[in-house]
């Protein structure tokens, strides 16, 4: 199972993605030895910070679970808000999304 | 200058671990100053998630952070810690014998020993992320505000749309010459009551309320002139104006934290502080480092770490503020010092 990933570079990566694992989770693990895809992530998944706000791709927008009312109070805290933006640790991986593609946010740095 | 306070042990950062360490100090005799830019207890606990319940806290199935912090500060009461709210430590200097602290209100703050327990470092507005835009804080745009007159006859844009954004709007419309409100959706988080107020504000035209990303800033020698806006069908438009508030909420930077361990020439392994893991102490001698701040091998960022931290520095601690007396081990079960300590017997 993969993810991939493109940084705020552009360049695209190829992350294994873990059945059960938040989509956060899986590029803060990459992102500690490849600084094209840290993510800020900050307060770990509380959904408190929006600092894990990726674009999706058109073709995943709808095999996501829609986000919470939570999730999307919290991306006003976010920039440049898209329709296609998610916070990546409501993003729980799971077969279907295997290959998924996303694109850190700005404002996900660390 | 101003007269320094003079205690036992300086403590930069008032979040959970910060708390219990003075109930640790405490215990051992030793009074406690603490510095947090926040303008009350909790750090992150009270800022970050203070309804979020918490499950691996032990003998509390589950606590949110605002319990958690409620419960601290009455775990320490007994031990009349002084707090320094609202204050970033800002330089620390070695003293004979210990240090001084000076934080950027311009309290000064002097004791034989100093505990960084900063968690992931000081909260900081968060700032659009735009290319430049530092050029024109502090002349046309703001993250706080700290006199409304500042803002008299301003052509004001106000963006966010949680309670800072709501509740300044509502204040400075009367204030400015004319007030934006730019939020990214036509719905808000702000306590209703003053969302309503804001929208009858717009109705008797006395401000606007533009629905847009901001997306660039324009302007020269720290002035702007106007924000380029992204709509969500992805057009793009300018909108005029000569000063920018933005709440986009608060984030963790380590900047301040990093200042003070460069000062003391500690370097940082990945933005934290190295310490060893019998006393949790930095490089250098008599500062520590406990929490989410400090890194050794092993190093988990769970708030039961940072307490069992807190025990084993106050340890080392009380060997520089009394180095002439002899550490007695103790339990709060038995002991009838410590019980009258904590005003239980």
């Amino acid at each position: 199972m993969m993810i991939r990933v493109t940084g705020r570079d552009g360049s695209e990566q190829e992350l294994d993605a873990i059945e059960g694992w938040r989509v956060m989770e899986i590029i803060r693990d990459h992102g500690m030895t490849d600084p094209n895809v840290a993510i800020k992530a900050e307060c770990g998944g509380s959904l408190a910070c929006a600092t894990c706000h990726v674009y999706v791709d058109a073709a995943w927008v709808d095999k996501l679970v829609p986000a919470s009312e939570d999730e999307i109070y919290m991306m006003d805290e976010a920039f440049a808000v898209q329709d296609n933006s998610r916070l990546s640790c409501q993003i729980i991986m799971n077969e279907e999304l295997d290959g998924l593609q996303v694109t850190l946010a700005p404002g996900t740095e660390p | 200058m101003e007269t320094a306070h003079k205690t036992d042990v300086i403590i930069i950062g008032a979040g959970p671990v910060g708390l219990f360490a003075v109930f640790e100090l405490g215990l051992l005799d030793m009074k406690a100053h603490l510095v947090d830019i926040l303008d009350r207890p909790g750090g992150q606990c009270a800022e970050l998630y203070p309804e979020k319940p918490i499950y691996d806290i032990p003998a509390l199935p589950i606590v949110t952070g605002q319990e958690l912090t409620d419960r601290l500060m009455e775990q320490i009461k007994p031990f009349g810690a002084t707090f320094h709210f609202g204050e970033m430590a800002q330089k620390i200097e070695k003293i004979d014998n210990g240090w001084r602290l000076t934080t950027d209100a311009g309290t000064v703050i002097e004791a034989p020993v100093t505990v960084i327990a900063a968690g992931g470092g000081s909260f900081t507005p968060k700032k659009p992320p735009i290319k430049g835009i530092e050029e024109y804080e502090g002349t046309s745009v703001f993250y706080a505000v700290r006199k409304m007159e500042q803002f008299r006859g301003k052509n004001l844009v106000i963006a966010g749309g949680g309670d800072s954004a709501l509740d300044w709007t509502v204040n400075l419309a009367p204030v400015a010459n004319s007030l934006t409100l730019l939020h990214r959706r036509d719905d808000f988080r702000a306590a209703p009551h003053t969302v309503s107020q804001m929208r009858q504000l717009v109705n008797d035209n006395k401000m606007k309320l533009v629905i847009a990303n901001l997306t660039d800033i324009k302007g020269a020698n720290g002035q702007i002139n106007a924000l380029t806006l992204t709509n969500a069908d992805k057009t793009v438009q300018d909108l005029p104006c000569d000063t920018l508030l933005a709440f986009y909420g608060l984030t963790m930077k380590l900047g301040p934290v990093g200042e003070l361990c460069a000062q003391q020439n500690i370097e940082l392994q990945n933005g934290l502080i190295p310490v060893d893991t019998e006393k949790f102490e930095t490089s250098a001698e008599r500062l520590f480092a406990i929490g989410d701040i400090n890194w050794y091998p092993g190093k988990l960022k769970l708030i039961l770490s940072g307490f069992h931290e807190a025990a084993l520095m106050a340890q080392k601690a009380f060997r520089y503020v009394y180095p002439d007396r002899k550490l007695r081990f103790e339990y709060t079960t038995s002991s009838s010092n410590l019980q009258g300590k904590l005003g239980v017997k």
